[in-house]
């Protein structure tokens, strides 16, 4: 369904702060695959989805998704079938625009100059009870009003609102508290199998990575040093997965934030 | 001040008031909705203006009012076009374009700086016949102006609350969200850039009309003008919906209007008009900020004082 196939790019070409943050990644992955990433500090796990999500161009390889070339597709049109949610809570939704306002945002059912129907208002209360933080009570408030994690929530529930073909969750919920954490990761992984979406997860959480999806990528200097699934990926200890780094990358895996438990 | 001379005031205030508020509204959209602080605004007021009163005076008045809009919204198209497209900041744009609007005014006027409607019928003056033998007879002025603003108040809400209202909202509320969603920013901005300048032109088009003349200044120093009406106007009621918010708009042009009419009353010269404008739109930005501020800088002058009775004991 994603074929990403030898992709490059580089930043500040020419320069001294040139930077090669992809080079030569491909990568395949099947319909109602959920993949982990995880890597070291600047492997290029967030430019990688950057590139996918139409960010910038790459400088070569190309991009398809569901067979079809979106390699020069501009980031919006791209953004009809790709989910994407960031580590920062505050970048998915709009604070000055109520719940109700947002949520019909990322509908977007009917025509440019039609209204939020009652219809739609139900489907978004209907939604929003699933996740049991009480916001259908409070479709009316800006959404500058909610903590963060309910932010994330419902950012969540926005980009799942028309199931995408493709989900990107960017560390999505490394800046909350770990109660929190913990519930938007269940919403996520209940959200993700209701509608069977191909997700791609970067975590920093080596324990998550190899307990959710279905399979787990490592990324090193802007290339995938070791793609492990199925039977491989069993059992596997976060130890285990430290070795194989090092045997896929020729050195220690080196990122200051990163959980071995 | 008799109470004859406080109701003319009052009138004045009104009349202006109401066709003001038109450009406040179109700010409404582009600076509090879009997040664009639209520097065009004056020329474009004066494009208004010129177009309205030189089809006016063929002849159409009715006409005048579409002729300004669509003259409004081309001004936006370009200033959109400039900030989306070619990579010019929105400031800059918005200069770019109201410098070049003057020498399309004067084009527009024929190249002269004044159009003289007198004798010739406005939509006023068609209003004053209709509205003749009925209890509002004489009020043609105010009663145009505020069905006009009652169009584009209720014309806002609907719009603001369409699917493509809410992305032009998200556009100035968030940058971050609409470029990682399907909304096309590009789009979003230029639709409401134009939607916004239709109304400052309708406006310039009503007070040239309402003046009888169209001349080159008649839109200087207008975007500060409506920046202090807007920012009066969002104080008293910049919560609630978008009705609620668009009606405070009126209101704020109308108390600016007021305020500066009894100024006027009270000898103050009428080109103090600019400086006060200037001064309320600076007060309103910086008092938030400074409110902010306070408890630094009340910090940092305890500490020096503290100090000060060190040194000196």
């Amino acid at each position: 369904m994603l074929n990403i196939s030898n992709i490059f790019k580089t930043f500040n070409p020419g320069t001294v702060n040139e930077k090669r943050a992809i080079s030569g990644l491909s990568l395949r992955l099947a319909p109602g695959d959920f993949v982990t990433i995880i890597g070291s500090n600047g492997a290029g796990k967030s430019t990688l989805f950057n590139a996918i999500c139409g960010d910038f161009l790459t400088d070569a390889g190309s991009i398809l998704l569901n067979g079809q070339d979106i390699t020069f597709m501009p980031a919006f049109q791209r953004a009809r079938r790709i989910g994407r949610l960031f580590q920062d809570p505050m970048r998915g939704s709009a604070p000055g625009m109520t719940i109700e306002e947002n949520l019909a945002l990322a509908a977007g059912s009917g025509g440019w100059l039609s209204h939020v129907s009652q219809g739609d208002k139900k489907r978004f209360r209907d939604r929003l009870a699933l996740l049991d933080m009480g916001l259908e009570d409070r479709m009316k408030q800006p959404v500058g009003l909610l903590s963060g994690g309910q932010r994330q929530a419902l950012t969540l529930l926005m980009s799942t609102m028309n199931p995408p073909s493709l989900l990107l969750l960017d560390e999505h919920t490394a800046a909350l508290d770990p109660g929190t954490a913990e519930k938007v990761l269940k919403l996520t992984r209940d959200i993700v199998a209701e509608h069977k979406i191909t997700t791609m997860m970067v975590t920093h959480n080596m324990q998550q990575a190899l307990e959710l999806g279905s399979r787990t990528l490592m990324m090193d200097s802007g290339s995938i040093v070791l793609d492990i699934s199925g039977k491989e990926r069993e059992g596997l200890s976060v130890q285990d997965l430290l070795e194989k780094f090092k045997a896929g990358a020729g050195k220690n895996l080196d990122n200051d934030r990163i959980l071995l438990s | 001040m008799d109470l004859t001379a406080l109701l003319a005031v009052g009138q004045t205030a009104l009349e202006l008031g109401l066709i003001c508020s038109l450009t406040v509204l179109a700010l409404f959209l582009s600076y509090s909705m879009l997040n664009v602080c639209d520097l065009s605004t004056d020329g474009c007021f004066t494009l208004g203006a010129a177009v309205g009163a030189v089809v006016a005076a063929a002849g159409h008045p009715l006409l005048s009012i579409p002729a300004a809009m669509i003259a409004g919204m081309c001004s936006g198209f370009v200033t959109a076009l400039l900030q989306t497209k070619l990579g010019i900041d929105s400031l800059l744009a918005g200069i770019i374009v109201n410098t070049g609007l003057y020498s399309v005014n004067v084009a527009v006027m024929s190249g002269s700086s004044l159009v003289n409607l007198n004798k010739k019928d406005t939509v006023f003056t068609l209003t004053k016949g209709l509205l003749a033998e009925t209890p509002l007879a004489g009020q043609q002025n105010t009663v145009v102006a505020a069905a006009a603003v009652l169009l584009t108040v209720g014309f806002l809400t609907l719009f603001l609350n369409t699917r493509l209202g809410l992305a032009i909202r998200a556009t100035g509320n968030n940058p971050d969200m609409v470029r990682s969603s399907s909304i096309n920013p590009v789009f979003t901005t230029i639709v409401g850039l134009c939607v916004a300048n239709a109304f400052t032109g309708l406006s310039g088009c009503l007070m040239a009309q309402s003046q009888k003349q169209a001349e080159i200044n008649i839109g200087s120093g207008m975007v500060t003008i409506a920046l202090a009406s807007l920012l009066i106007g969002g104080t008293l009621m910049g919560r609630g919906g978008i009705f609620t918010r668009a009606v405070g708009m009126v209101l704020g042009a109308f108390i600016f209007r007021l305020v500066y009419a009894v100024a006027l009353q009270m000898d103050m010269p009428a080109f103090m008009l600019k400086l006060v404008s200037s001064v309320i739109v600076a007060l309103a930005i910086a008092l938030p900020y400074l409110k902010q501020q306070w408890p630094t800088i009340y910090r940092r002058l305890s500490y020096r004082q503290a100090a000060a009775r060190k040194g000196g004991g």
